[in-house]
């Protein structure tokens, strides 16, 4: 496959959906995505991470440790469950929510962090830093961190740390530093900016958490496989509770590694229409909101990967917006780029309004209370599933639980604690 | 021959070393820019780094993002800094012009448009901060067409092996970063510095220069010891940032800073 900065090349538009499974190619490249564009500082470190992991990628104790956490800390296989009520509602197709909220620590972060700590574990660091925008991640950095009694920062957009004090104060307890970033736009990308700034300075005894799957190579492959537990799951306990594979998936994409974890194992399986919700902020049309690829941003270069990027004429990131703190980013995974180019997977936004909605919907409905990145996924599930018959099925994914998002929606509704 | 070419074969014969200065373009206001640079080099300036303003510059300290955030807020841009060498040609032919940044504004413009505004205006050469070697099959040959010099970074931690690759892709200088961090940040060690740039000596006759840590005279001078050239950036960054109230004084600043230097380098 050709790479290409200026254009989509020939090649990719005819990949085969089977051949996105060998993604990406030796040198971290999705198509004309991904790669690893960093300062040279950083290149050793991540050669080392890469060289690890590939050694333990199938090594079988190394899975077998994986496993064991996954099942014995997480506590997964997470359910898959029927909302029948709020489907009966909408009028069309049946909605299963996948559980990823009943995980320890609220949300599929986890899954990637019990991965991570691993390597880090191999690779003998001492210390270990995140970038947060929520707070999930930081969160599931600092649990897996206190775990393995390593010491941890957590850099965190001094504006996300106001709209999500619940978080922070959560991973204080757990013994990490928060540290506010002040810098740009003051939230998610300015966290990220600051982890990498501190990772430069301290790569000799520090490993880096990355939360999603972008950055450079290789954590889009590594975020990627340790949350494809999610699909993998999924895929398995539709089969068994459906009795056979679901008409379409539905994810939020912020960075998109909820999205990758889910739609990674039916990547192949042509049947099962995908959808990826970005963030629609105030309405795409206003230009205050968080989606890239459902808006055709042009390509960039941010973070260590090229990708479908929010940045103006002259090259300069732009501003975000959501309600959700953990999809107020301007990029997106290199592999959802490569998606989206070759029609896998189709990408469309919910804005805060439509999100609201829906956040309200499920928690009267089913008595779960979905985090606000999770109820772009259900909100969507809302446009979707009254245009399906009754006999179809959708899979939500329930990437997290809104306990962290009370303050930020009883703000909305006037009240004060 | 390309200017910087030029400059090192003029500076081996004099038996001297270059002092670059790297200062970023539209701080603290575009209409400042070319006069700076002409003041960098009446105070001996070899070769000049011209930063291009990034909203997310995430090699460098405080210092350096500040003054990007300046130059941005005036609303500068890379083809901005294009007009900024065009003017600064006009009186000088001379020095050489290095446009220093980060790859996304270059993303934007084009790689081809880039490399030929960039030829046509006077610009030397270009270092891309997170643009290694392995990402520049593309824009690399472009440059190099246009006599542009790709210049690349080498870091405490490049194996030997990279190095190597490091060094086979780069032209005009290389740029050895000499601490593990970001702009501004720590005093550098000379000694640990000698130690990194003996082995590039066997592998390449690129000029090595050494950036990240010069504050004065007194680490230009040790550094110019055992490198070909010493590259000054937060040090006069700093100043800019220390005299907003009276811009019109910084270009003398400037000057002082960088001949403090020049005389201890030259001793």
């Amino acid at each position: 496959m050709t790479v290409s900065a200026t254009g989509v090349s020939k090649t990719v538009l005819e990949t085969k959906f089977s051949e996105l499974t060998q993604m990406p190619d030796a040198r971290g490249h999705f198509g004309p995505y991904g790669g690893r564009f960093v300062s040279e500082t950083l290149s050793f470190a991540l050669e080392e991470l890469e060289k690890t992991y590939l050694s333990l990628r199938d090594d079988p104790d190394f899975q077998a440790e994986f496993d064991y956490d996954l099942a014995h800390y997480v506590g997964r296989p997470s359910p898959l469950y029927h909302a029948k009520r709020w489907s009966e509602s909408l009028g069309g197709a049946q909605i299963w929510l996948k559980r990823e909220d009943l995980n320890h620590t609220g949300a599929h972060k986890v899954n990637n962090t019990i991965g991570q700590a691993l390597l880090a574990k191999k690779t003998g660091k001492p210390r270990i830093i995140a970038e947060t925008g929520a707070g999930q991640h930081g969160v599931a950095s600092a649990t897996v961190a206190a775990r393995l009694g390593l010491e941890c920062d957590v850099y965190m957009g001094a504006e996300d740390v106001e709209r999500q004090k619940l978080n922070v104060y959560r991973m204080r307890l757990l013994g990490a530093r928060v540290i506010p970033v002040e810098s740009g736009t003051r939230t998610l990308k300015d966290a990220m900016n600051e982890a990498l700034r501190d990772w430069v300075t301290n790569v000799d005894n520090t490993f880096y958490i990355i939360g999603t799957v972008a950055g450079p190579h290789p954590y889009p492959l590594l975020v990627r496989d340790f949350n494809s537990v999610v699909g993998r799951e999924a895929r398995r306990q539709s089969l068994e509770q459906i009795g056979r594979l679901p008409d379409a998936l539905i994810a939020c994409v912020g960075g998109g590694s909820n999205a990758m974890g889910l739609f990674y194992p039916f990547v192949e399986d042509d049947a099962v229409a995908m959808f990826g919700v970005e963030a629609g902020g105030d309405g795409v049309e206003t230009g205050r909101h968080a989606a890239p690829l459902t808006t055709n941003a042009p390509r960039g270069v941010l973070h260590g990967n090229r990708t479908y990027l929010m940045s103006d004429e002259a090259g300069q990131v732009s501003d975000t917006h959501s309600i959700s703190a953990g999809l107020d980013y301007p990029g997106v995974g290199p592999e959802h780029a490569l998606w989206k180019d070759v029609g896998r997977v189709s990408y469309v936004a919910a804005n805060d309004k439509e999100v609201l909605e829906a956040f309200r919907e499920l928690t009267h409905m089913e008595g779960i209370m979905p985090a606000l990145e999770s109820a772009h996924a259900l909100a969507h599930a809302k446009v979707l599933a009254p245009t399906m018959r009754p006999d179809q099925h959708i899979i939500v994914n329930l990437s997290g639980r809104g306990d962290k998002d009370i303050m930020t929606v009883a703000k909305i509704d006037g009240i004060e604690f | 021959m390309n200017r910087i070419d030029q400059r090192f074969s003029e500076l081996k014969q004099q038996g001297r070393k270059a002092l670059i200065p790297f200062i970023t373009a539209g701080d603290p206001a575009p209409q400042y820019t070319v006069g700076f640079m002409h003041a960098l080099v009446d105070a001996g300036a070899d070769i000049i780094e011209l930063g291009v303003p990034f909203s997310d510059p995430m090699a460098d300290g405080p210092v350096i993002q500040k003054a990007c955030e300046r130059a941005l807020k005036q609303g500068t841009r890379l083809i901005d800094l294009m007009q900024m060498v065009k003017e600064f040609r006009q009186a000088d032919t001379n020095t050489p012009v290095v446009l220093m940044g980060y790859l996304n504004p270059i993303e934007r413009i084009g790689y081809e448009s880039f490399a030929d505004q960039a030829a046509d205006v006077g610009v030397d050469g270009v270092l891309i901060v997170d643009m290694p070697p392995e990402e520049a099959d593309e824009l690399g040959p472009l440059l190099k067409s246009r006599d542009l010099a790709a210049i690349f970074l080498v870091a405490p931690t490049t194996s030997n092996e990279r190095a190597a690759t490091i060094c086979a892709h780069g032209h005009g200088y290389l740029y050895y970063v000499s601490l593990k961090g970001v702009t501004g940040a720590a005093t550098l060690n000379a000694d640990d510095v000698a130690e990194h740039l003996a082995p590039l000596r066997g592998m390449t006759d690129l000029p090595l220069c050494v950036g990240f840590g010069i504050r004065d005279g007194a680490t230009a001078a040790e550094v110019a010891k055992v490198a070909d050239g010493v590259i000054v950036g937060s040090a006069l960054v700093n100043r800019i940032a220390e005299s907003l109230d009276a811009p019109e004084t910084i270009a003398g600043q400037l000057k002082s800073v960088l001949a403090e230097m020049r005389t201890a380098m030259d001793a």
